[in-house]
């Protein structure tokens, strides 16, 4: 009924009702499209969620190898941590942001830029060790191509989480709070607009009915009068109008005279 | 949204925040990089380390703009724990990685927990 729940605060005319049905049908529009892209992001979102998973745990494994060949570094060439911490110039090894759009939202992902003058640590191992140093930076190389893929892949998850959290609750109140809202308008107009229509019906039958008794009650007045003036030997004129009355010359005032014309 | 906040494209920098031996792996493999300021993208955490000097380096790496990808240890994560759970924004993408003592703990990793969480295992 339009008693319950909250509605929007309007007058109850004919042009909100045009209005808010208006608005129903648009809230109800943006409400598929919202749960579409939702169903897409979430399609997506699942397969991101699959690879997350897999490329944690690859990376565990990846980074395992990576150490063993540090170790066998280590054990060749002792110790070279100070040595490469101190020859740290400019980052060789870097990422590029490309981005991809997904029904609207844009994920980013990471690809790994290796610079050509990669030659940072010539001279590290130079004495002994220098192949193991070698193998070395290559399994690195290739765990922190793991590890760039697994950050876009986990920076698309956190997004598309993000995204889809939004996404979610605007679905949601769309679906809860504004169509209810318009549909409670909507009812609440509608019921005003018959309870006025039955008003007036209820007036104009009242008007009808109180100007039939006054009508009567003249009449019967009127006769009563005639009916005294007639025993006091009075003689009533009854205009009856053409081709009436006494001598048939009607007064021509009186033509087409109403009964019920008071004035 | 953190997206937003800025481009993408001009972070390019990895940063690690980790054991000796794997920061020196990492830095074999080129990513360590030292601006004009002297500053670096890697910190060396020893068990001497004060959880304080972890954390500051932590905020500075995911404040800093040039920093796409932030790696840790999650020997090193695990001390700073609340910081790293409450991290939650896109960029720097953080990642944690097992270093040589301390093999992989799938169960502990903050993203992880939260895949977890969302595919109901």
């Amino acid at each position: 009924m339009s008693g319950t729940g909250p509605r929007e605060a309007v007058f109850p005319t004919r042009m909100n009702l045009t209005l808010t049905k208006t608005r129903l049908k648009g809230a109800q529009t943006g409400h598929s499209l919202l749960a579409k892209k939702r169903d897409a992001l979430t399609t997506r979102f699942r397969t991101i969620l699959k690879k997350v998973d897999e490329a944690k745990r690859l990376m565990g494994r990846v980074l395992q190898l990576a150490s063993f060949s540090l170790a066998e570094v280590t054990y060749t060439a002792g110790d070279i941590g100070y040595q490469v911490q101190e020859s740290v110039r400019k980052a060789s090894y870097t990422v590029q942001a490309k981005q991809e759009n997904v029904s609207g939202v844009v994920l980013p992902a990471f690809d790994g830029v290796r610079s050509k003058d990669a030659s940072d640590f010539n001279l590290t191992g130079l004495s002994r060790g220098g192949q193991q140093i070698q193998k070395c930076r290559d399994t690195y190389v290739k765990a922190v191509g793991t590890l760039v893929e697994l950050a876009s892949l986990q920076t698309a998850f956190t997004i598309l989480d993000e995204v889809i959290r939004a996404t979610n609750r605007r679905v949601n109140a769309i679906e809860h709070v504004v169509i209810p809202k318009l549909d409670n308008t909507i009812k609440y107009i509608n019921s005003e607009l018959d309870e006025m229509d039955r008003e007036e019906f209820f007036r104009l039958k009242k008007v009808q009915g109180k100007k039939k008794r006054d009508a009567e009650k003249n009449d019967e007045t009127r006769q009563g009068q005639n009916e005294d003036f007639r025993a006091q030997g009075g003689e009533v004129h009854r205009d009856e109008g053409i081709g009436g009355g006494v001598a048939g010359g009607a007064d021509m005032l009186d033509e087409g005279k109403d009964e019920d014309v008071i004035f | 949204m953190s997206t937003t906040t800025s481009n993408p494209k001009d972070r390019t920098l990895l940063a690690v925040i980790g054991d000796e031996d794997s920061v020196t792996g990492l830095l074999l493999a080129g990513i360590g990089h030292i601006d004009q300021n002297q500053k670096k993208n890697f910190l060396i955490v020893d068990p001497k380390t004060q959880t304080s000097v972890i954390e500051s380096a932590f905020q500075d790496f995911t404040e800093r703009k040039d920093v796409a990808i932030l790696l840790i240890n999650q020997h090193v994560a695990e001390r700073i724990r609340p910081t790293v759970d409450r991290y939650q924004a896109a960029f720097p993408a953080l990642l944690e990685i097992p270093s040589k003592e301390h093999p992989y703990d799938p169960a502990k990793d903050s993203v992880l927990k939260r895949v977890q969480k969302l595919r109901g295992d």
